[in-house]
């Protein structure tokens, strides 16, 4: 019989069938939390944003529950709305690179992703880069790769400048071939060879810093959900970060991803989808539901309510009551009001559609806002988020989540504690790490070819 | 009561002597720099530094992590050490530089320091390839350049910028968030930075300057730096030469106070064991570390710097020798701290905290 940690026996529930076919592993990730509302700043428990202390603490309570990585954002520039600093999120943190290093210096196992632009670096600094952190950590890294085209951030680079949507993936895609080719070029007790690589972005010949790193490659993580982002993802990248957490819709971009694997002679289990996911427990449902009704108003203050819809009506909102009616005015087309964020998209048919639903359903700005801006996944018992969470990776709408707690830094401490032991009761996750490095964790081959000198150009 | 002496080492140079002696490519794992920065702490010395290049030399068989990344691994497993990279500024984006050097101070906890060098070769432009190879006095004049946007984007964010005001809402008063609005020929910034500020307020910035540096070499020390690593042919040259840059920091405006001179010495505890890797600039000792002392209290009278910056031939081996042999003997002599007694880099070199310029320019 198992027991937990306290020495009680534990009930054993969803023992896997042998005789079934074996069941489909989850895959877990945390995402320290954001500089978006998603994260809480005015708990009592919202500690430190940027403190190495707050890193640590996350960290090690993902590895404490075995958890795949730990996932860093980034953001080049500090998001701005009506020309000034927005200043209603919690905002400020560190160069997601150099953290990782010295977190791989208080974990063991746990993978280290971090979130790196390919519009604002170049290939052969990166590439070093994430070669040191991958050596440095023994084969624990990752990088998602993204890509920018505004004018805004370009304001903090030499770069500076903007690129058109087709041409951020081009320059993603030439940005990745090139730092393959260099992580390729030194094999181990072997001379290194120059990398020669002339493209349309890139134009260089470097022979690398640095042999092979354990892993080679580190995991490469995408996070577009575009149509040229899922082909880019298909063609080579490792992890999908998606945003389809509900069950349908994660199916059908399961789907549809894995299906264009076969085209670049890809199986389907070279490629993970992880979809982000937030969470909130209680000891019963009705209690979980009501600290989520709670954990939203905190994450949707007045101010934030007006903001939110300012991103889409592109004009200043300030003269309305948050807890009146939405604006009766039209947005404004092509509005740079808002700064940073992503595209509100088609503007007027978002304002038309929430005005209906407010109207019918009688809602005020600000529960409008906490309507529309829930992204709580999971909601209830520790029992029923751990069922939730195994029934959404073997209807095969997930391959696993990165799960994105609310508060820094203890926002996991309960779901490590009280439902990381029913995902492994239910034979659904690991009880401890098999492997070393990050791949060994998501079951992702090591690169094994190797690529020709100037295979790139 | 003697003048106590600064003790600085660069970990970096030749890897073909690791640690014990052993695999060169230990020096691509962590557990080789935890131990040398581990070593370098018992000593108590002021800081470590690591030297860094945009291309390996064609003699390199082992390969070269980015300094960054080796000093951020080690500032969990270190407490009072300083942490000084070498960041190249030829071909690096300065936002970067200084969002990485800031993150280094957070994750040391106030350790980190920012050894500003230029990416000169042909060899680096085309691994870079941006640009092409430009000239030194360029290349130096950008390099001070790169250290004004780190400076001003350090202070992008006044200490208490951070306000967690739930009665209206605001995470941050942005009144105390600025834009550094820096214009130069290679590049403009617009800021504020995406860090807040350090734990230093800014890391101190070192730069390695000999007699013969051009104009803009001597430039970015005499405007940007916290601490200079002189190096001179001679006590006789290096005492004009500490001298000369002092003249120049009070002309561009700065209390000569407020910078710390370290006299660059090449060493060799462990003469004929190993072919030097490179020929040594300056003073250069060979022999036993027992014998270093004495000569290193000569050479702080005579030259009046502040201490040295000691370069091993082998870190490996003679590192040890350093912390156990030297330090020992300078501390016998009154010379040298018996231990921490602060807790930031700064602290070690008796460097205030600097004042904000955002601040003083508004307030």
């Amino acid at each position: 019989m198992t027991t937990d940690r306290t020495g009680k026996p534990r009930r054993q529930v969803h023992l896997p069938d042998r005789t079934a076919a074996p069941r489909r592993q989850v895959h877990l990730a945390a995402h320290f939390p954001g500089v978006n509302n998603t994260t809480v700043w005015t708990d009592p428990d919202s500690g430190s944003q940027i403190d190495f202390s707050s890193f640590r603490h996350l960290a090690r309570t993902a590895e404490r529950g075995k958890f795949d990585f730990l996932f860093l954002a980034e953001g080049l520039r500090l998001r701005e709305r009506k020309g000034l600093i927005h200043d209603l999120d919690v905002v400020g943190r560190p160069d997601s690179l150099t953290v990782l290093n010295a977190v791989a210096a208080v974990t063991e196992r746990l993978g280290l992703a971090a979130t790196v632009n390919a519009t604002f670096n170049e290939p052969y600094e990166l590439a070093r880069r994430f070669s040191s952190l991958d050596h440095l950590s023994g084969g624990r890294a990752a990088w998602n790769v993204v890509t920018t085209s505004d004018a805004f951030t370009g304001e903090n680079f030499r770069r500076g400048g903007y690129l058109d949507r087709a041409d951020r993936y081009r320059r993603a895609e030439e940005f990745v071939e090139v730092a393959r080719a260099l992580w390729d070029a030194w094999p181990p007790d072997r001379a290194p060879r120059t990398v020669r690589h002339s493209g349309a972005q890139f134009d260089l010949a470097a022979r690398p810093a640095l042999p092979h790193s354990p892993q080679r490659h580190p995991v490469l993580i995408q996070a577009g959900d575009s149509d040229e982002g899922r082909e880019f993802a298909a063609r080579g990248a490792d992890v999908v970060f998606s945003r389809h957490g509900s069950l349908e819709a994660g199916r059908a971009f399961h789907t549809d991803v894995k299906r264009r694997l076969a085209r670049y002679g890809r199986r389907p289990e070279d490629l993970l989808i992880l979809p982000a996911a937030t969470f909130v427990l209680g000891d019963t449902d009705a209690e979980a539901q009501e600290h989520a009704a709670l954990i939203r108003r905190q994450q949707v203050s007045p101010a934030t309510a007006l903001a939110f819809l300012e991103n889409v009506w592109g004009r200043d909102l300030s003269g309305y009551d948050p807890d009146g009616p939405l604006p009766d005015v039209d947005p404004v087309p092509d509005s740079e009001l808002v700064q940073g964020w992503a595209h509100a998209g088609d503007r007027f048919g978002i304002a038309a559609r929430w005005r209906a639903h407010a109207e019918e359903k009688h809602l005020s700005i600000r529960e409008l806002a906490i309507e529309q801006t829930a992204r709580q996944s999971f909601v209830g018992t520790p029992e029923s988020v751990a069922a939730a969470i195994d029934a959404h990776v073997q209807a095969e709408a997930a391959d696993g989540f990165i799960l994105v707690p609310h508060l820094t830094p203890g926002g996991l401490d309960a779901f490590v504690d009280r439902v990381v032991p029913l995902l492994q009761e239910r034979g659904v996750f690991r009880a401890d790490y098999a492997g070393t490095t990050l791949r060994d964790h998501l079951g992702l081959a090591r690169p094994g070819s190797v690529r020709e000198e100037g295979a790139a150009s | 009561m003697p003048r106590e002496l600064h003790l600085s080492v660069e970990l970096g140079g030749s890897p073909s002597a690791g640690l014990r002696g052993n695999d060169p490519a230990e020096s691509l794992t962590a557990p080789y720099w935890a131990a040398l920065t581990g070593l370098a702490e018992q000593g108590a010395l002021d800081f470590v530094t690591l030297g860094d290049s945009f291309a390996p030399s064609p003699d390199d068989h082992v390969g070269r992590l980015d300094p960054v990344a080796v000093l951020a691994r080690v500032a969990p497993t270190s407490r009072s050490i300083g942490l000084v990279p070498t960041v190249t500024t030829t071909h690096t984006e300065p936002f970067h530089t200084s969002t990485a050097l800031a993150t280094l101070d957070f994750v040391s906890e106030g350790r980190a320091g920012w050894l500003v060098d230029v990416a000169g070769t042909a060899a680096e432009a085309r691994a870079a390839g941006r640009r092409r190879a430009a000239p030194a006095a360029d290349l130096w004049a950008e390099a001070a350049d790169a250290a004004e946007v780190a400076a001003r984007l350090w202070d992008s964010w006044e200490d208490d910028a951070e306000i967690r005001d739930a009665a209206t809402g605001r995470f941050v008063d942005r009144a105390r968030l600025h834009y550094v609005d820096f214009e130069g020929p290679h590049f403009s910034v617009r800021g504020p930075s995406i860090v807040p500020r350090p734990p230093q307020g800014r890391p101190p910035v070192v730069v390695a300057l000999a007699a013969h540096d051009p104009y803009g070499r001597r430039e970015l020390a005499a405007r940007h730096a916290d601490v200079v690593l002189l190096e001179a042919a001679d006590i006789g040259a290096a005492r004009l030469a500490r001298e000369t840059l002092l003249d120049r920091v009070a002309e561009a405006g700065r209390d000569p106070q407020d910078i710390r001179v370290l006299l660059r010495v090449s060493v060799d505890l462990c003469a004929g064991a190993l072919a030097a890797a490179e020929p040594a600039v300056g003073p250069r000792f060979t022999g036993a570390a027992t014998a270093l002392a004495p000569l290193l209290a000569e050479w702080h009278t005579a030259t009046g710097v502040d201490g040295f910056h000691l370069v091993p031939s082998t870190v490996g081996t003679e590192l040890p020798l350093l912390v156990h042999g030297l330090v020992p003997r300078l501390r016998e002599a009154g010379l040298f701290r018996a231990g921490y007694t602060g807790r930031t880099l700064r602290d070690h070199l008796g460097l205030t905290r600097p004042a904000n310029r955002y601040v003083e320019a508004v307030r």
